[in-house]
Parts: C-alpha cells; structure tokens; sequence
C-alpha cells in the first residue's frame, strides 16, 4: 500500500519538474473578484429565498414563531401524516396541537431505519440557508439530528429562521464548519435523466414544506 | 520529447478509455441511427438553453470562471502537497486512505474492503471514476453484485447498455424506450406503467427502496476533496447519493487524484460553477460533504482510494495538464455540433464529447487513443461554456501533434500524397499541366453530375464518394471537381496569349 502512495508521489515530482521548486500552492494567484455578499436586507433576503425555493416546487410558508405550532399541525393534517420524528433538541412549541405519534430522536435513542420508512413526516431546523440559490443547508446540530432522518420519511417539513439566512454562497459557506456533515437541499428530490426533463420526486422526501420565520 | 522519455516512469492508465475501432467508424454507425439523433439532439438543446438563462442570471460569471480556472492550476502545480494534506486529515478524522497505481489495483483494493465486510453486493452512487476503471465488471468476477442507483445508470444497467453521457449516461434512450426497459427488466412493474417521466421515476424508487435500507456496504467516487479538511462532496439530484452516502455501514469512496480542491472556502467557486453548467439549475437538489467518521451518524467504516491511472502521465504534458481541471459538467457535450450528432457511444470511453476527446488520449496515451483528438470541428463552442476555461482546442491541436509526431517515421498515404503535391507545385509548367489532367479525367464524371445535385446537401460541382483509395478523403468530407476551365485559360482565350 505504501509502495503505491510512494511511487505515485514520485510520479507526481517527475510530471511537475517544471514547477519551481521554491514557489508554494499560495503562490499561484487566484483572483477572488466574483461577489462575496449579496442582499443585505433581512425582509428582502426573505422574500428572496421565498421566491427562490418555490421555483424548485417545494411549498414555502410564512409565520411567526408563535404560529408554529399550528402552522406544522395544518401542513401534518393536510398530508395525512399520522406519525412525525423529529430530533429529540425540536422544542414542542414547534408542534404544539399535533395529535399524531411522535417520535423523538436522539443519539443515545436512534429509532431503527424501519422506523423511519414508516414515519410519514420529518420536522426539522437547518443551520444556514442561501437565498440566491434557495438552498437550506443541514450539519447534523441543533434542532437537526442526525442524516438518516431528514432521508428517509417521505416529507420534510424544515424550519428556517431569518437570522439564519445568507445571501450568497460564498456567505454560507463562511459560517459553515467544514468538517460537519452537511446536506445542501434545494428542493424536493427530482432527477432530469429522462430526455433532460426536470422530475420532482425520487429516492430523497418527495414533498418539501419550508417554513420562513421573520 | 522530453515526454516520451519519461514514459516508463510515467505509465498511462487503462480502463473504458479507447474506443475499440478508430471514432469515423463509430461514427457512421452512430449517425446512421436517425433515433439515436433525435433523443439525442432534443435533450442536448433542452439542456443548452437551460444553461445559457441560469448562466445569464449571473454577473459575476466570469469573475467565477476564472477563480474556478486559477484554483485548478493551483491544484496541478502542488499536487503532492495537497494530496498529503488531504490524507492527513481524512485519516485524522476516521478515515482510511488508500492509493491505487491504476485502474487494476483500485479495483483489487475496493473488491478486498467489500470482502471483509461479508457482503456480497453494494449499492453505488453514479461515478465517472467507477466506470473508467470498470469496477462492476471486476466486483462481477468476485461474486459481488453492484446496484446501480442513479435512475440513468440503472436504466443503462437494466439495458446492458453503455453510458453516452457523463451527466445523463441514458440520455440516448427516449421515455419509451425507457419504459420498455423497465416492464422487461424490473419484476415489479405490470403494463400499468406508462412512459410519463413522474411515473418511471416512481417505478425506480419503488425497485431501488428495499436496496438502500438493506445493503451494508456503498461505493461512490466524490466530486471534490478538500485538502486542508479531509472533507469529500458529492453532488447529485435524486437522493440515491444521500442514501449510499448516509445508509450503509461501510462507504468506499474511488476519488482520482486531480479532485483536490486546497480548501473548503474554495467550494464557493465550485459550488457555483458546476451546477448552473451540468444541470442548468441555480443548486442541485442534494449536496453531501462528510469527513472520516462521525458517531452516531452515516456509515462509521469510510475508505477513501485514491487513483492514479494515467493522472501522472497526463499532468506531465505543460499544455494537456489543464483536462485535469476538467469537473466533469458535460456542458461542452451539450453545445458540439460532433456530440449532438453521434451521441457518446461513439467515443467508445466512459469520458465522451469534447473533453473527452482530450482526457480520454492523454489517459491512455495517444498512441492508443489516436482517432479521438480528431473527433472534433475546433469550433470552440466548448472553450466558451467550460465552466473552468479549458481550452479544448487547444489541447486537441496539440494532441494531434503529438499523434502526428509519433508517427512521423513509419511511411503514411498521406504523407507520401503532399510530398508529390509539393514536387507538382514546385513547377509551373508542372502544376498547369496536372490541373489540366485533373479536368480531362473528370471531365466525364462533371458531365454526369451536371444539373444533378451531387451529395445530398453538399455544394454543388461536389463528389459525395470517391472510389478506395480516395474513399479516405470523401468518407467524412465532399471532393470539389476542378472547375471545367481554369482562371488562366479563361485569361488566355478572351484576351490573348499573355506571355
């Protein structure tokens, strides 16, 4: 194993022997002039990422953070889901007044993957989203849990605070931590394999409610 | 040349890189099927104007570009530096990094980790790397079944077909034919199933389910690595990515080693570039980014190989190294007036259409890969959508030297055909006198063509198809007839003998 590493390295120094010897990755310049920031505006910068994430055919709702309760509840009955998971750290406010099953996550409780195959919603937060591109962005912290669960059930209904917002991604990726997983969604689930022709819903949640708290 | 010295250090790779025939015999085939055309011509456009309006809607395009173009050079330039700092923090975060000389010994070393695991099937996330290596044949002859998950991959797996895209690897087949498909190969479909894209891509979910919650091992290839984290990316639409990458117990990763991005900031430029130019849309649905294992969450036994294969070689050649900044968009598949018309089968590599023109011969060395730098008009519609600004035809000029050069001791028809053009033109009485044979011996087939219009499309006063030898020359191109009277005897009869 180490044979192979040492021969590719050796190959590499062979392949670059006209790269100076003394010059570093630094050194060959990158001209970083495409925008860094965008919209700064925090209603605009909602409106914006209400638009964007609608163009991708997920449903986009607004409400206050005292509506949230009967907001999940409403979006829940109109789906018919009768069990919803939700990382254990998703305060109950966030679906007060839902009678269904629920089910807390947690790492010391992971449910089984049958578990989730059955379970009709999933009720999450995100760590940051993106406004230019409509994108929410996962990394397994607070209000999140783990991948599996926002996978598996069949809708994800995925809370976004307006602090949370980024314009740009360039924005987003600098209050990210690198070394988390993440999971960028931009959508429901969707495929363009047949005649390049965009298709909502495949293996990821075919149904993505997103709801914009000011 | 310095290059071809360093060959024996430097071995090329192997894999599904060479077209088994010369591409002008491909493509004959290939244009022949007027299906083939059509599917192919209609997804190619949807796609192109979907990409020029999400391009549109960028200012800063260009600024991207160039910061995408820049990163990549950099990369290049410091490869084993990176490459060492991207293994030191994959392993310091859970992982294990191993190296693969070439396609033989990825193969051997992904077939060994999913041997331990006791299982005797994966399911895989569409890869470029996997199927230029040809790692499901490999896994096959160890008794070890790999699903494909991607819906375009499965349909060309179902099919026993091959890929002719790097994006939509079926983007050769219509829905009906993808339905066909499906009723014959997937148990689990009646003749309910229609050809309505929503209904086959439920069918897909519906087969694939059971697959994804049950399989213990997954292997996927990765989009970046970031050096400075460890960190690999996947980017993908359907969420079978999401599944194989979260799921399974153990996760082996195939990443060739010119996917090095220095580090994570760096995804900004990538991230902004590569979906806009592959599937014309301003994010795709699913981007995953893990690093080494986390407790409690995805897989907790991560491989990561890493994959020369004919890397090196190509890195050595100053002008081709830039094909290795290649993201593998497919935007330059999408805009060629040669891809639009033979689809990617022709090129007989995983890696089609204008990049792989370029990748494909430096991958394999020229030498067994001659036809494919000629696949090509050098229009430059390619150099103009690449989202990290390779200069395609550059480097398909430059292959084709290498090519020529290669050859240029063994005699050729061609060569020996311009030395006696070179001696007939060296001489004017000589030059009249072959132009005036040239009419005479024409002169009867010029007579037969006249009022007919000669090759279907082609100019006038043109010859669709020459007799072998000359048949080289009119395969792919018309043969002009000489005119029935040159300018000079023209010049001589209506206004005397000028000299």
């Amino acid at each position: 194993m180490s044979t192979a590493r040492e021969e590719i390295m050796t190959r590499l120094a062979i392949a670059l022997r006209d790269v100076p010897a003394d010059e570093t990755a630094d050194q060959v310049p990158v001209a970083r002039d495409y925008r860094h920031a965008g919209e700064s505006d925090p209603a605009r910068l909602l409106d914006l990422l209400d638009e964007r994430v609608s163009d991708y055919r997920a449903a986009v709702h607004r409400c206050t953070l005292d509506d949230l309760g009967a907001t999940v509840t409403r979006l829940l009955t109109e789906r018919g889901s009768g069990t919803l998971l939700v990382p254990h750290d998703v305060p109950e406010d966030w679906h007060a007044g839902y009678t269904g099953t629920v089910y807390r996550d947690s790492a010391n409780f992971p449910y089984p993957l049958a578990t989730l195959d059955e379970t009709d919603s999933v009720l999450t937060g995100c760590a940051v989203a993106i406004a230019e591109t409509g994108t929410l962005v996962l990394d397994s912290g607070l209000t999140q849990g783990r991948r599996a669960i926002t996978l598996v059930p069949d809708h994800h209904i995925c809370v976004v605070e307006s602090e949370q917002v980024a314009a740009t991604v360039p924005e987003a990726l600098a209050r990210l931590d690198g070394t988390r997983p993440l999971t960028f969604i931009s959508g429901p689930s969707a495929t363009s394999d047949i005649e390049f022709n965009r298709v909502e819903g495949v293996h990821g949640p075919r149904h993505l409610d997103v709801i914009l708290l000011p | 040349m310095t290059e071809r010295r360093m060959l024996p250090l430097l071995p090329h790779g192997s894999g599904h890189l060479a077209p088994p025939q010369a591409f002008p015999r491909r493509a004959k085939v290939a244009v022949g099927d007027t299906q083939l055309r059509a599917n192919i011509r209609r997804a190619t456009h949807t796609i192109r104007d979907k990409r020029a309006h999400v391009v549109d809607e960028v200012d800063d395009w260009e600024e991207l570009r160039e910061a995408g173009r820049a990163l990549k050079e950099r990369v290049a330039r410091h490869l084993p530096e990176l490459l060492e700092r991207f293994e030191q923090a994959a392993t310091a975060a859970g992982a294990t990094v191993h190296w693969a000389r070439d396609a033989a010994e990825a193969n051997r070393i992904v077939t060994e980790l999913v041997r331990a695991t006791g299982s005797d099937e994966v399911v895989k996330v569409k890869s470029m790397v996997t199927q230029e290596i040809e790692l499901n044949d490999a896994l096959e002859r160890a008794g070890i079944t790999a699903y494909e998950t991607d819906l375009a991959e499965l349909i060309v797996q179902l099919d026993r077909g091959e890929q002719s895209h790097i994006l939509v690897p079926a983007i050769h087949y219509n829905r009906t034919e993808i339905r066909e498909i499906f009723r014959r190969e997937m148990p689990d479909t009646d003749d309910a199933l229609t050809s309505d894209p929503a209904v086959l891509a439920e069918a897909a979910r519906r087969h694939l389910r059971r697959k994804f919650l049950s399989t213990k091992v997954a292997v996927s290839g990765a989009n970046f690595a970031v050096a400075d984290t460890g960190t690999l990316v996947v980017l993908e639409s359907e969420g079978n990515g999401r599944m194989c990458l979260t799921l399974p117990e153990t996760l082996i990763s195939v990443v060739g080693i010119e996917k090095i991005v220095p580090t994570f900031a760096d995804l900004e430029v990538f991230l902004q570039l590569l979906p806009r130019s592959s599937t014309a849309e301003r994010m795709n649905p699913y981007t995953s980014t893990w690093t080494g294992v986390r407790e409690g969450d995805g897989p907790q036994d991560v491989h990561i190989v890493l994959l020369d294969n004919g890397r090196s070689a190509t890195l050595a050649d100053t002008v081709g190294r830039q094909a290795l900044a290649c993201i593998r968009c497919s935007a330059c598949l999408n805009v060629c007036p040669v891809y639009e018309r033979t689809g990617g089968i022709a090129y007989g590599s995983v890696y089609p259409g204008p990049i792989g023109a370029i990748i494909s011969p430096q991958l394999t060395g020229v030498e067994r890969n001659k036809s494919l730098p000629y696949a090509s008009s050098l229009c430059g519609a390619c150099y103009d959508v690449c989202p990290v600004k390779i200069n395609i035809p550059e480097v398909l000029v430059h292959l084709r030297q290498t090519g020529v050069d290669g050859a240029r001791e063994r005699p050729s028809a061609e060569r020996t055909a311009m030395r006696t053009l070179a001696w007939v033109m060296s001489d004017q009485r000589r030059y009249e006198n072959a132009l005036r044979a040239a009419r005479t011996a024409t002169g009867p087939i010029a007579g037969l063509l006249a009022g007919k219009r000669t090759p279907p499309g082609g100019p006038a006063g043109t010859l669709g198809h020459l007799p072998w030898p000359l048949s080289a020359w009119t395969v792919s191109r018309d043969a002009p007839l000489p005119a029935r009277q040159s300018f000079r005897d023209w010049w001589r009869k209506t206004h005397g003998e000028a000299r």
